[in-house]
């Protein structure tokens, strides 16, 4: 008989958060897909009331989804710094991200403002359905970033940085340009193909 | 390599707890272990499956005889309803998660899933879940759409009341906590084999369980997010699904089957796992073919998720899409009329053992093809059209799912309930277990094939006088409740087994796998060490250095 071995870890170079992390992002885009694609199938079948070209703002919410794309760059920054050790960097950067973020908030607040004053409403027509339903729940998602991205901001100001702290850092930022990617999809569908 | 893969970060929080082996109910409630939480989500299948179980009985008795009157109409819906989304959500699915949960760290030689929290989360939310769903009976009305509750069906103007509302909710609850199981059961294969325990040498139930969480995490969100849509249109009037609003019943359909078939799937490829397991080991020989076996349930995993549409022929697709689906469909069958073909070939020539899980595992293999060969020839599309809705596919329905899925989970229990308990499940009563329980089920289901094809529809509260349905129906009310036995004789088994049976040591089947290489139970922490991995048979290579696998 052989001697036992001892017991290991063999894909050691895979961490297993960010493994994780990306097969959630996986899962979330079958998710999203099948929002967007109710709002593109019902595009075509609105033809009275409010619709995407007669109620949106392109502009403006092209103003506040630049706030959104920067935030991934700074976010990236911030990564960046904390992996040089930059401590005052990565606060910085930080910081930035999540004010970017809730300028984004505060633009797609007001847009909701503007379509309620014109009784535009989730259950006016099939347009408002898809529209809040599809911009809702990403809103949603944008809301648990900047939780899971605060949350990294108060344990870094505590000084109560465990061990894992770069992987969470790491894996909240891959959630983040990933509710930046779906807004892409969104703007590029909503406010560019179906305003015109 | 020092031992431990118990993540520093995810130490147990009832590890102190359980050392000095105070079974508390805190013990259970506050458990991250991941045997611990396996244990109850078989425990809440099983509960779940008696609740099932007596809703299949009342509805066997009111169809007994045409015209009888134990359940109203509307109560009848109720019934039919619970007793799918039941066994769906909360038997099969559980039940295949619970032994995955169990299993899949001791049979990679980890001591812990990659995200024990994470674990207790998803089982927490299943049984929530289905406790909401329960609650619906005292919250005005159950469900009555059915399980695959159909638009506009479902929505509020012709369901009212809110048991359409707990049915949604309570998916939610359980599709997101299956999500969150499915990543961590791919985490958990990927980054904690032990060393030399390729993906070529894990044991095929790790296989299909990687393969089946692939199918969760991809098509799950398609239920979750349909189940947003019907809840936002009962709770704030939207039109996803209703025609009123301009909305789209058919959008229901597309979105509920394209989770709804790959669904079926998931429901099955655990099952495969276990047959795989179960048929090499009591026939005492290598699964033939293991690597047809792997690789044709990464083709079935493909090809389920671009077949949904086979449930909608009689929706008016169209000529061209009715071919497409119907041809996709038919593909199926190919991997899997090849693995058939594998666990044949393995029993081939073998020194069977005729246990108790043996006899569900060759069971499942009648059944479950008798199954696949009424799902084909749904596939042709005349077919389905002439058998759509009616008795036949609720035939097709139980010969896979119950014929195979839950005998394979018989076939499973009966094999690990000794590593789970350290005692032996009574063959002797596991026999009569078996019997009633075949015998039972092709009494209740084999004639449902004739009572469709001769038309009777499903889902209806009773049914007329036609020549030879009543007394056929008949004779499926007491296969059915021969079935009921076989279920009191199995739960005794458990009780007295679990009390007073037969020690079962480390590994009383002399099986090959990791998982008997620990104690019967194993200790909180799974291995201090496992015996080297250099093929697919560790434990065989250690029980026979002359002759080991990797000479060979
Ligand atoms: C060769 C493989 C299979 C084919 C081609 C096939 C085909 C079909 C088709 C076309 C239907 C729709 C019948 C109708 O409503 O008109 C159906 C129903 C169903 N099948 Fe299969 N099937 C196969 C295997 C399976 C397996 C392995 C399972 C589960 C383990 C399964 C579970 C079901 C269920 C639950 C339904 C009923 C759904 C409902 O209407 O409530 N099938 N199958
Ligand atoms: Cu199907």
């Amino acid at each position: 008989m052989e001697a036992l071995t001892d017991i290991g870890v063999v894909a050691g170079s895979i961490e297993k958060t960010k493994l994780c992390v990306a097969l959630f992002i996986a899962s979330e885009s079958t998710f999203f897909g099948y929002l967007i694609l109710a709002y593109v199938y019902f595009h075509g079948f609105i033809s009275s009331g409010p619709t995407a070209a007669n109620s949106l703002h392109p502009a403006s919410t092209g103003v506040y989804t630049a706030f959104l794309m920067a935030s991934s760059g700074t976010v990236w920054l911030a990564g960046r710094s904390l992996r040089k050790q930059n401590r005052r960097g990565f606060l910085v950067w930080l910081c930035i991200t999540i004010a970017m973020g809730l300028v984004f908030l505060y633009g797609e607040t007001r847009e909701y403002l503007h379509l309620l004053d014109q009784q535009v409403t989730i259950s006016r027509n099939l347009f408002g359905t898809t529209y809040f339903g599809l911009t809702g729940m990403h809103g949603i998602h944008v809301i648990i970033g900047l939780t899971l991205l605060s949350i990294i901001l108060g344990i870094d100001l505590t000084k109560d940085r465990g061990p894992r702290y770069q992987v969470a850092v790491e894996s909240v930022s891959m959630y983040w340009h990933f509710v930046d990617c779906v807004w892409i999809a969104v703007f590029s569908v909503v406010y560019l193909w179906s305003t015109r | 390599m020092s031992d431990i893969p118990i993540p520093a970060d995810s130490l147990p929080v009832a590890a102190e707890i359980e050392a000095e082996n105070k079974r508390s109910l805190l013990s259970w409630v506050a458990s991250v272990d991941h045997k611990q939480i396996a244990v109850m989500y078989l425990l809440t299948s099983l509960f779940f499956f008696g609740l099932g179980g007596i809703e299949a009985l009342l509805m066997r008795l009111q169809l007994a005889w045409p015209g009888m009157a134990i359940l109203s109409p509307d109560g009848y819906n109720q019934i039919f309803t619970m007793h799918g989304t039941t066994m769906i959500f909360l038997v099969v699915v559980p039940s295949l998660l619970g032994l995955a949960t169990y299993l899949t760290p001791l049979m990679i030689g980890a001591n812990e899933m990659a995200f024990p929290r994470l674990n207790a989360f998803s089982y927490w939310l299943v049984l929530f879940g289905g406790l909401l769903l329960y609650f619906s009976f005292f919250g005005g009305a159950a469900p009555n759409a059915g399980w695959f509750s159909y638009a506009p069906l479902s929505e509020k103007p012709y369901s009212f009341q809110a048991g359409l509302d707990y049915w949604a909710v309570s998916l939610l609850a359980i599709g997101v906590g299956t999500v969150a199981t499915g990543l961590n059961l791919i985490v958990t294969i990927i980054t904690l084999r032990a060393p030399g325990l390729s993906l070529k040498r894990v044991g095929l139930f790790v296989w299909m369980v990687l393969v089946n969480s692939f199918l969760i995490i991809l098509a799950l969100p398609a239920l979750n997010a349909s189940l947003l849509m019907l809840l936002v249109d009962r709770q704030l009037s939207t039109h996803f699904f209703t025609q009123q609003g301009g909305g789209s019943p058919l959008l229901w359909q597309h979105y509920f089957w394209s989770f709804g078939h790959p669904e079926v799937y998931i429901m099955v490829l655990p099952g495969f796992g276990i047959i795989s397991e179960t048929i090499p080991v009591f026939s005492r020989q290598p699964i033939f073919g293991y690597g047809f076996v792997a690789a044709s349930t990464v083709a079935i995993g493909l090809l389920s998720l671009g077949v949904w549409a086979h449930h909608m022929f009689a929706v008016g697709m169209g000529h061209r899409w009715d071919m497409t689906f119907g041809a996709a469909s038919m593909l199926i069958a190919i991997p899997t009329g090849v693995k058939i073909f594998n666990w044949t070939a393995t029993m081939y020539g073998g020194a069977i053992r005729f246990t108790t899980s043996m006899w569900f595992a060759i069971a499942f293999l009648i059944t479950f093809t008798m199954g696949g060969l009424s799902g084909v020839m749904f596939a042709a599309v005349p077919i389905d059209w002439q058998t759509t809705d009616t008795y036949f596919v609720v035939a097709h329905m139980h010969y896979v799912l119950f014929g195979g899925t839950l005998f394979s989970v018989f076939s499973g229990l009966y094999y690990w309930f000794p590593k789970m308990s350290g005692k032996i499940l009574s063959e002797k009563l596991g026999r009569w277990h078996f019997w009633l329980t075949f015998i039972g089920f092709n009494m209740t289901f084999l004639i449902q094939h004739v009572l469709g094809l001769a038309g009777m529809p499903r889902r209806i509260f009773t049914y007329p006088a036609l020549p030879g349905w009543g007394i056929m129906n008949l004779i499926s009310t007491i296969g059915a409740f021969v079935l009921g036995i076989s279920v009191v004789v199995f739960l005794w088994n458990l009780y007295v087994s679990f009390q007073r049976g037969e020690l079962a040591g480390d590994n009383p089947w002399n099986a090959w796998t990791l998982e008997w290489a620990t104690s019967s139970p194993p200790p909180l922490q799974n291995f201090k060490a496992v015996p080297p991995v250099r093929s697919r048979r560790p434990l065989w290579d250690l029980a026979h250095p002359e002759d080991p696998d990797w000479k060979r």
